[in-house]
């Protein structure tokens, strides 16, 4: 059983993360808010629950790994490092803005990112030439790779998948931000992917299905995962593109569309953030 | 000349990675189904734990090895040319140079040298693609030494390497204690009224056009010019501003490649009239290398004829 007062602590992160999220983009007026909102509680999760991690000294051996695949989730990324300490939260000011530390899409001038990423379908094939580095060397650090669907229609991403089952790394696990929405509309019409568990068993993946906003289930994956041996994991997070913001929810145009200040105000209000969100 | 051994630039490449693996345990070597012809067998067979097989998916075990170099190791990624600098260009770009990766780039099979397997797998827009990444360093070697040579830098250099090797034993022509300093060209022979450039192994052909050369009254300079990126400024314009006349030669599409490297520092410093030897903006065919290199351009004699022309411009 998980600890409820780590779900409600954890829940309070991921609402902090959500304005964060928002806030950043206020500043911004640019950026990609339907992912970052989906992807938020899970990575919570990961980030203040399962990882293995020092914020203070970003490059100790010991750490886990994390590399963001879908890298235009950048709002959240940063967000969870300002929240972990990587970063003042002041930055996140900063965000997309000439000369920042925190471009567009992630890369490694940012504490605590590992290497830069953004061009879908390449994340997964970093993480396991990494799991299988630190194999090789008998390290217990695990590797996390953060996916979005869409990028499932990458050839290069079944090309990973393959090769991580082959080679049976039980010390990478995917997080798969299942929000069924793409640029272009539902995943489904625009390239369809079910089923999509049956084809990740199928290149000998073990798969774990949640609700992706459950916090006490994406608690138990994590762990799950981590007991898994002889084969790679996959949890398959259920989402809502845009969660939180109920007039973003389930809305493609929101995949790459900051809101405009006045609405980054409704989105802010609607989360009942703080008094000190509302400063731009 | 008589003597002149022949010796594949690859195998360069496989005896290299078998020295350096024993010295650094670092190196990986990562393969895509192409294992013996990129001599990369010779490394998994003395090292099978320190090599992997990603299949015929190049673009994962791109990004692969930049995973690997995450963790710490050194990854040479050996497969041919034109799979490797054209189908995971992407991968090169955005994960390993952006980030700047200790990846290393092992391109089996390039130039028109490779023969009857024809234009698929002819690599000859790989140092083009290459060249135009930030941080990344482009090495093509003339003979055995030379790419012995180039590997055993790279193993030592920290950051992104691609070194870009041919199939066919070619004239060893470089000794083995001959200086190999990146980014710095070896004079072969000096001379006053042009300056050949060569890049790769058809060193040995513009070797014989200075010969014929000296024979028709014309004194050519020489200078073997293995790296590509960084390129070798002082040896350009200094050639521009004593010879008066350039001529590049490479197994490569002149445009974009090796040639149009010189010539963006030539224009920049001393503007002398060029020529340039190489594949013509054409894709290859079948046929035996010295085939090939006659439909091509790429023999002694086109050389020869480059030299005369340039020197008619030079002239005026």
């Amino acid at each position: 059983m998980v600890d409820q007062a780590k779900v409600e602590e954890l829940k309070r992160i991921a609402h902090r993360i959500r304005c964060d999220i928002i806030w950043a983009l206020a500043h911004a007026q640019s950026g990609h808010p339907g992912g970052s909102l989906s992807a938020t509680d899970i990575c919570v999760a990961l980030y203040f629950y399962a990882l293995k991690h020092d914020p203070k000294a970003c490059q100790w051996e010991g750490r886990d790994r994390v590399i963001f695949s879908k890298g235009h989730v950048s709002p959240l990324i940063f967000s969870l490092l300002a929240e972990s300490g990587y970063i003042p939260r002041e930055e996140l000011r900063t965000f997309r803005k000439f000369g920042s530390r925190l471009q567009g899409h992630p890369n490694v001038e940012c504490p605590g990112i590992e290497v830069g990423t953004g061009s879908l379908g390449q994340g997964l094939s970093i993480a396991v030439g990494l799991a299988l580095g630190l194999r090789m060397d008998g390290k217990p650090n695990r590797v996390y790779c953060i996916m979005g669907d869409g990028e499932n229609q990458e050839g290069s991403t079944w090309e990973a998948i393959m090769s991580a089952g082959h080679y049976k790394l039980d010390n990478l696990c995917v997080i798969l931000d299942n929000n069924g929405l793409q640029i272009d509309g539902w995943v489904e019409d625009v390239m369809g992917l079910q089923p999509l568990a049956d084809k990740w068993r199928a290149f000998r993946w073990h798969v774990i299905e949640i609700d992706g906003h459950d916090m006490a289930q994406c608690m138990e994956a994590l762990d799950q995962a981590k007991q898994v041996k002889g084969q790679p994991t996959v949890i398959i997070a259920k989402t809502v593109k845009g969660k939180g913001v109920s007039w973003m929810e389930n809305m493609a145009e929101w995949h790459g569309k900051a809101p405009k200040q006045d609405q980054c105000r409704e989105a802010l209000k609607e989360l009942a953030c703080p008094a000190e969100y509302f400063d731009f | 000349m008589s003597e002149i051994k022949w010796k594949a630039t690859r195998d360069g490449y496989g005896d290299a990675l078998v020295e350096m693996g024993a010295q650094d345990e670092r190196i990986v070597v990562l393969g895509a189904d192409l294992t013996d012809s990129t001599r990369a067998l010779w490394f998994a067979q003395k090292y099978p734990d320190r090599f992997f097989d990603f299949g015929i998916a190049e673009q994962n075990m791109l990004n692969a090895a930049a995973g690997f170099a995450l963790a710490g190791k050194i990854p040479w990624v050996s497969t041919y040319g034109v799979f490797v600098a054209g189908r995971a260009w992407d991968q090169i770009r955005t994960t390993t140079c952006y980030s700047n990766l200790n990846v290393k780039i092992g391109g089996a099979h390039g130039g028109i040298s490779v023969g009857p397997d024809g234009a698929t797998h002819q690599a000859l827009e790989d140092v083009a693609t290459m060249r135009v990444l930030p941080n990344m360093t482009v090495i093509v070697p003339a003979d055995y030494y030379e790419t012995k040579k180039a590997v055993i830098w790279a193993c030592k250099h920290v950051g992104p390497v691609y070194v870009r090797f041919g199939r066919e034993p070619v004239p060893v022509v470089t000794k083995l204690d001959d200086p190999f300093i990146m980014g710095k060209a070896n004079l072969i022979n000096d001379g006053t009224d042009v300056t050949i450039i060569n890049n790769g192994p058809v060193l040995w052909e513009c070797m014989k056009a200075v010969h014929t050369l000296r024979e028709k009254g014309i004194s050519a300079r020489l200078a073997n010019m293995h790296t590509v990126k960084p390129i070798d400024r002082e040896t350009i314009a200094k050639a521009a501003r004593e010879t008066g006349a350039i001529v590049t030669v490479e197994e490569h599409q002149v445009m974009g490649g090796f040639g149009s490297a010189v010539a963006e520092v030539v224009v920049q410093t001393c503007p002398v009239p060029m020529r340039f030897i190489g594949i013509q903006d054409r894709f290859g065919e079948s046929g035996t290398p010295e085939e090939l290199f006659e439909e091509f351009g790429l023999t002694a004699r086109h050389i020869v004829a480059a030299v005369e022309d340039v020197l008619k411009a030079k002239r005026g």
